[in-house]
């Protein structure tokens, strides 16, 4: 089995290293998005895996600042869940962009009416801050595992930088900067990742972003997400089974239930006021959504496979830790379905009548699907997530205990 | 780079400074020269127009004469009359022209819409190009300042400032703004035709799209043809068009032609509604 996840793996990332290096050589010319579906697969996947990012990171907050008790063992794991995603959307989003080579510039042109620069500045604080917090939290096991062999102790000493005194005075002032990291965090985590969403909501061109329920939606669906991500993993690969790990996934699975269906009440909010209102230009997006020639990811993906089986297993059988964890990994799995269709049928939409027929070239179109190249380079962004997870998660003290 | 924003108060400071400055040259018998205000880059000198009373000449002579004043004076707009426009895309393919567009870019498409039901149908053509919108909504959103309002009123792009993440093109309500994918005319023939190779003259500097330098993996839309305007000449669009349904000039020149077209009252512009304040008028 492991081999050939191992297989799996390596067959991913080498065909995700093609789509880097198509995507490298041939600039933007293999992607299918054009001048009017403008942004495709990799800005969706972008604000997936943020939202992820910001939801997990949310959760470890209930931890580190709220002192839930109950969850204070996946705090390490959350917080590491949220460094890995928020690399992954950074790296989306960096293959997006037409001059790869001059990202910096949002740094030095301090728009500062752009949500997007703010976007960009927000989540680079964040992602200083998560290093710092992770850090600060796996320290002390990292002291410990430094004593150890083989490269898990090369690994820790390494890391530990040298700060190996795990004097109580010491460790008691961590856990206090920790928990002002934490605070810190959350307001940042709820502005960046509600500045994703009030990227989309201030466009007035754009009647199916432009509402002021964005912002707050994306951070409901990051935290839905995120949570759902987080209870997967732990229903699955959590090293010890048992009451306690039981315990542990169905509170888990309870908050992920919770969350998904505020998120859903909230889109009902989006999709029914718009719909009763008939302002065709507002209209057009979610018909789209709904009955357009990809009706399937809507219905079959968010929300037969990514809501209603997810809530009949949270509901019915919320103890058993498989279906549980079914459930989450169903939910933070089809999320894309819900980023894909923010991202497009916003854009699919002409903006003026008698444009589709104006002027004729294949980057003029309103139709769009991610050609192979965008599938491969989204590939590569996964496997590469999931390799730098899984070596995290085995060589670095995330889930494992300290006693141990 | 020409200053970004001219906000009021440098302005007033500015007048105030020119008034005193004249003063002073009047007082000491010093002739006022161009230089120093923000006259016009004109690389050559301006052509020497013929006699005659056709629109273009009318035009022509309209902008030289705003050519003279300083650029913040200069309200640039465009009137199209769609009542003469009979949908040959002239004006498109003059505009591919003069500014070298590679395949999937274009700063004028000409609209066409079907009215009835085949084969009893009529149609109506509406060329856009862009509105140079007094109030654009793609500046602001750009998070590297690479686009921005020019003190004459059009809308430009820093091409080695852009970083192409096209937020501008979703914000333009008028779908005016198209992205540069670096794709040719002649991909997958034996080799590149001089019309693609020779570099564009956008903003009045040379641009090489070979090796994916800018303006690929950049926005890129119509400027009025301000490397056309430096030199005295009217944008390609304008000339190109076989019904001269298409006007320009200084709004801000109460004499001009299209001054007066703009004051009658069969005028409309697209989505006035969403306040950007087009500076691209239509007849009807």
């Amino acid at each position: 089995m492991k081999k050939t996840l191992a297989y799996l793996w390596a067959a991913a990332f080498l065909l995700g290293l093609i789509g880097v290096a198509q995507r490298l050589f041939y600039g933007h010319q293999l992607a299918a998005y054009g001048s009017y579906v403008v942004w495709g697969l990799w800005v969706a996947a972008y604000i997936y895996f943020i939202g992820l990012s910001a939801g997990a990171f949310l959760l470890s907050s209930l931890v580190y600042v709220f002192g839930v008790e109950r969850l204070e063992k996946v705090g390490k794991l959350a917080l590491f869940t949220a460094l890995i995603t928020l690399f992954m959307a950074l790296l989306s989003i960096w293959f997006d962009i037409g001059h790869m080579g001059r990202f910096w510039k949002v740094y030095t042109s301090l728009a500062w009416e752009s949500m997007m620069a703010w976007m960009v500045w927000l989540y680079t604080a964040y992602f200083i801050l998560l290093l710092v917090e992770t850090w600060f939290v796996m320290r002390p096991d990292l002291v410990r595992w430094s004593a150890r062999g083989g490269i898990e102790g090369s690994v820790a000493r390494w890391l530990a930088f040298g700060r190996l005194d795990l004097s109580p005075a010491i460790l008691e002032r961590e856990k206090k900067i920790v928990r002002a990291l934490g605070t810190i965090g959350i307001p940042l985590a709820v502005a960046f990742h509600g500045g994703v969403g009030a990227l989309f909501g201030v466009v007035g061109a754009r009647p199916y972003w432009h509402s002021a329920l964005y912002p707050i939606l994306f951070l409901v669906g990051a935290l839905a997400s995120g949570g759902a991500l987080l209870t997967a993993i732990v229903a699955f690969f959590w090293p010890e089974r048992g009451k306690e790990h039981e315990e542990l996934v169905s509170f888990l699975g309870r908050i992920t239930l919770g969350l998904l269906a505020f998120d859903l009440l909230l889109e009902w909010a989006e999709v029914s006021i718009t719909l009763w209102g008939s302002i065709p230009s507002h209209v057009a997006g979610f018909k789209l959504m709904l009955f357009g020639s990809y009706w399937w990811v809507f219905w079959i993906f968010h929300l037969i496979l990514g809501s209603i089986v997810p809530i009949i297993l949270l509901s019915l059988w919320p103890r058993a830790v498989n279906l549980v964890g079914l459930a989450a990994g169903l939910i933070a799995i089809t999320f894309m379905s819900v980023r894909l269709n923010i991202v497009i049928p916003g854009l699919a939409v002409p903006e003026l009548e008698g444009l589709m027929h104006a002027y004729t070239d294949s980057r003029l179109q309103f139709y769009y699907f991610p050609s192979l190249h965008e599938w491969l380079v989204l590939l590569f962004v996964v496997s590469l997530g999931v390799a730098l997870f899984t070596m995290g998660y085995r060589s670095l003290p995330i889930v494992r205990m300290r006693e141990e | 780079m020409r200053k970004l924003k001219v906000s009021k108060r440098n302005e007033e400071r500015r007048n105030f400074l020119k008034l005193m400055l004249a003063g002073v040259a009047v007082a000491t018998g010093i002739p006022r020269t161009s230089a120093g205000s923000e006259a016009p880059p004109a690389e050559k000198p301006l052509p020497a127009l013929p006699d005659g009373d056709s629109p273009l000449l009318r035009m022509q002579r309209e902008l030289q004469r705003a050519l003279k004043k300083p650029i913040e004076q200069r309200r640039w707009v465009m009137v199209i009359d769609l009542r003469k426009c009979i949908g040959c895309s002239a004006c498109t393919v003059g505009c591919i022209a003069e500014n070298h567009l590679p395949p999937g870019v274009v700063y004028r498409p000409v609209l066409e819409e079907e009215i009835g039901e085949y084969p009893h149908v009529t149609r109506r053509f509406t060329p856009r190009p862009c509105m140079q919108c007094d109030n654009p909504p793609c500046v602001p959103v750009c998070p590297a300042k690479a686009t921005y309002k020019r003190p004459d009123g059009i809308v430009e792009i820093n091409y080695e400032q852009c970083i192409g993440c096209r937020y501008c093109i979703t914000a333009c309500p008028y779908s005016a703004r198209t992205f540069d994918f670096g794709e040719n005319y002649s991909d997958g023939t034996p080799e590149r035709q001089p019309y693609e190779t020779s570099p564009a003259p956008e903003y009045g500097k040379k641009w090489d799209r070979k090796n994916g330098g800018s303006p690929v993996g950049n926005v890129r839309k119509c400027q009025f043809c301000t490397h056309r305007l430096n030199a005295g000449m009217l944008p390609a669009c304008v000339t190109t068009c076989v019904g001269v349904a298409t006007y320009f000039g200084d709004a801000n020149d109460h004499e001009s032609l299209v001054a007066e077209l703009t004051a009658k009252p069969n005028v409309m512009r697209l989505k006035e509604e969403m306040g950007t304040n087009p500076k691209v008028y239509y007849l009807l």
